[in-house]
């Protein structure tokens, strides 16, 4: 039979055997290296998320120099895995919901979550969790892979309820060592749940790489171990992304459950603003990646096919510097909350038995 | 009204609200088919079905994140942790989300679930299935952690957590699952939570306790009465957040207290009780608020459980201690 092997002891049979695909539309130069797929018949579409991709990396630069300048706290770039969220972004619907991690501004802001709310975040204040685009998203999750089981309550929700809806989950390469991955991605086959796993594999997980993480040879096969579908994309290539995480997300809505989705990727940033990752890495090994960097690989595309050139660029540019700057300065603005307010939403209604502490609050607050 | 004990007080309250509740959901390991180790989910799943109540794989992280995840789309699963022992993998899912869900995103998004597990010595349960940890529970803000110690209590307490808007730790002392059967009315109604009850009144001492430790306290409090000493027995119920007014008018009469609990007592959840009456009730006290707990010892495995937990004499001499003093 094919598949068995004599060995010493005897005959052995193959009883399970798995293979994992890796997607890739363009080359460096973003030119095709295959034909490409149907969504690229809408060049539109593609326009939009690019620019959708260059309004993110502005954003995080702008982050930066905000913290850089003390009026932002800690936080966490996206330089150079902004095609894995302008997909994510792209590809679910308003109805379905976002469970993610810490890194994907990019997703967050094209399902309606305001830059202003993403500053409050990063800048210290609970409201910039009461967004008022996806209200039925969850907020950023910093205890890692944490969320990844909420994303199999909601999918169990929203399939309990029958409706054709989907939930994605984001994570990184680092989450996947966790208890939590396994399980939730272990329920979600037996369950199976309208659920789609999404690895943003950047390579580091803060200074330790990939490879020391798990011995697998690709993230996406852990899948295969829990009874579902795992596959690889190149995460530099917004196309690539997009009709991975598309095919998934709808085979997800009819009933076809679970799929890993490993995106390749490379955090060109450090970790977060308060890690200097030359510590443990060389500078050799990031600019071996710069040349993979998904916004100049769409742009060269979109120039090849004359989608684009140097005027809208420019054009561009100036629009995000705008945009970016008004929701600073919205943030800025923003009141600052009254310090009792911490108390305001711990449940329902204030149990009396908190009363006095809040009172203790307002006094603390007074000046004498 | 229909005579149960409360394992079946338990099943009959998540009976009421499956049946009143489309949202509700009940899940863990083994209550299926089964009906939970302890019987408390007997016969929900034929009743009820597979996609209500739902046998999960063997993980209680994911249980608890699955939880909070249904919640927040506005389901009200309930969990059932198996023992105590098994809890302490939710924590993180507790800690992090649950319990703050509310809070981080401003009311957006709420989780109310509830997380059933049954606490507590006194079976010769195997080692980990005997510890009593609520106060680890009680530390955490934005939580209830509710306690029945009665039939009636167990039905009507469970309902009520089901219905609160805000996630609650329900913790079933399994030593008295089925030690009384006591009259219960299956009619769907709640009793209140954020409330101490007063199970017995009387003019010479406050004996505070929750849990499976009542049965000892009630003993020991008519044990005492027999003897001429009138004793308020008070079930806290609900531990988080703790009615200390109930505790502190009880003392301002009597001026005495004894808290009972299984539990270790370094850090106990008695010690935030005798920190209350110090703070607000200090020059009501005739006597200093004397513990009788579990030791600060790792729980002993059943041959020994017997000297660990709180027995009705180490009580009456405490009672005896507080009355004397001075
Ligand atoms: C449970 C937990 N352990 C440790 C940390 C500290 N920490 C924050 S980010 C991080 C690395 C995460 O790496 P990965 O999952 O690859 O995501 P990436 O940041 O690379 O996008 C660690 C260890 C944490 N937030 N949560
Ligand atoms: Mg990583």
């Amino acid at each position: 039979m094919a598949g068995d092997q004599l060995n010493a002891e005897g005959v052995s049979r193959r009883v399970a055997s798995f293979d994992i695909r890796y997607t890739q539309y363009l080359d460096m130069e973003g030119r095709p290296v295959q034909p490409l797929p149907a969504l690229a018949d809408d060049p539109e579409q593609i326009v939009s998320l690019y620019r959708a991709m260059v309004l993110h990396r502005t954003f995080d630069a702008k982050a930066i120099a905000l913290q850089r300048t003390g009026s932002l706290g800690t936080y966490a770039p996206c330089l150079g895995q902004e095609a894995v969220f302008a997909a994510v972004g792209a590809v679910m619907r308003e109805e379905d919901v976002l469970v993610p991690y810490y890194r994907e501004c990019g997703a967050q802001l094209l399902r309606g979550v305001t830059m202003t709310e993403l500053l409050l975040y990063w800048g210290g204040d609970e409201r910039g969790m009461n967004f008022e685009g996806p209200r039925g998203d969850f907020p950023c999750c910093v205890p890692i892979a944490s969320q990844i089981p909420h994303a199999a309550g909601v999918a169990m929700a929203m399939k309990y309820r029958g409706e054709p809806r989907v939930t994605v989950t984001v994570f990184g390469d680092g989450a996947m060592s966790k208890g939590e991955f396994y399980e939730t991605a272990n329920a979600a086959a037996v369950w199976n749940l309208p659920l789609v796993f999404v690895a943003n594999n950047n390579q580091w997980a803060i200074s330790v790489p990939r490879n020391e993480q798990t011995r697998c040879e690709t993230l996406a096969q852990k899948a295969v171990a829990a009874g579902f579908a795992g596959e690889q994309v190149d995460g530099n290539d917004l196309i690539a992304v997009m009709t991975r995480l598309s095919a998934a997300i709808d085979k997800a809505r009819d009933g076809g459950g679970p799929t890993l989705i490993e995106a390749v990727t490379y955090r060109l940033s450090d970790h977060t603003t308060a890690d200097d990752a030359s510590r443990y890495r060389s500078e050799a090994e990031v600019e071996e990646n710069r040349q993979y960097d998904p916004v100049i690989r769409i742009r060269r595309y979109l120039v090849n096919n004359a989608y684009w050139n140097d005027d809208k660029e420019q054009r561009l540019e100036q629009e995000c510097r705008e945009a970016v700057e008004q929701a600073v300065q919205a943030y800025l603005d923003t009141p600052p909350r009254a310090p009792e307010s911490m108390f305001d939403h711990l449940y329902e209604k204030l149990p009396v038995a908190y009363a006095g502490q809040r009172d203790e609050l307002v006094h603390k607050g007074e000046k004498s | 009204m229909t005579e149960m004990t409360l394992v079946e007080a338990v099943n009959s309250a998540l009976a009421y609200e499956l049946d009143a509740d489309d949202n509700v959901i009940v899940l863990g390991e083994d209550i299926g088919v089964n009906g939970g180790v302890f019987r408390a989910t007997v016969g929900l799943q034929e009743r009820f079905g597979e996609q209500r109540v739902l046998d999960t794989p063997l993980a209680e992280t994911l249980i608890a994140g699955v939880a909070v995840g249904m919640a927040a789309q506005g389901l009200r699963p309930i969990v059932e942790i198996q023992f105590m022992g098994f809890i302490y993998s939710t924590i993180d899912q507790i800690l992090n989300h649950a319990s703050r869900l509310r809070n981080r995103s401003h009311g957006r998004l709420t989780c109310p679930l509830v997380l059933r597990a049954p606490f507590g010595g006194g079976i010769h349960a195997p080692e980990h299935h005997s510890e009593s940890t609520e106060a680890i529970f009680a530390h955490i803000p934005g939580l209830r952690v509710v306690i029945p110690s009665s039939p009636a209590r167990a039905y009507g307490l469970l309902l009520a957590a089901i219905r609160d808007p805000d996630p609650v730790v329900f913790l079933e002392p399994k030593r008295i699952y089925r030690l009384v059967k006591q009259d219960v009315v299956d009619n769907g109604e709640a009793l209140p939570l954020d409330t101490c009850y007063i199970l017995r009144e009387g003019a010479d001492v406050t004996l505070v306790s929750w849990g499976g430790s009542l049965h000892e306290t009630q003993l020991a409090a008519n044990a005492l009465a027999v003897d001429g000493v009138d004793a308020e027995v008070i079930d806290v119920v609900t531990l988080k957040p703790l009615d200390v007014q109930t505790i502190l008018d009880s003392v301002a009469k009597t001026g005495r207290c004894v808290v009972v609990h299984e539990a270790a007592r370094t850090a106990g959840f008695g010690a935030e009780i005798a920190a209350q009456l110090a703070e607000h009730g200090l020059l009501n006290l005739y006597a200093p608020v004397r513990r009788v707990t579990g030791y600060d010892t790792v729980m002993p495995l059943y041959k020994l459980e017997g000297y660990y937990l709180p027995s009705v004499e180490q009580i009456i001499a405490a009672v005896r201690e507080v009355l004397e003093f001075g």
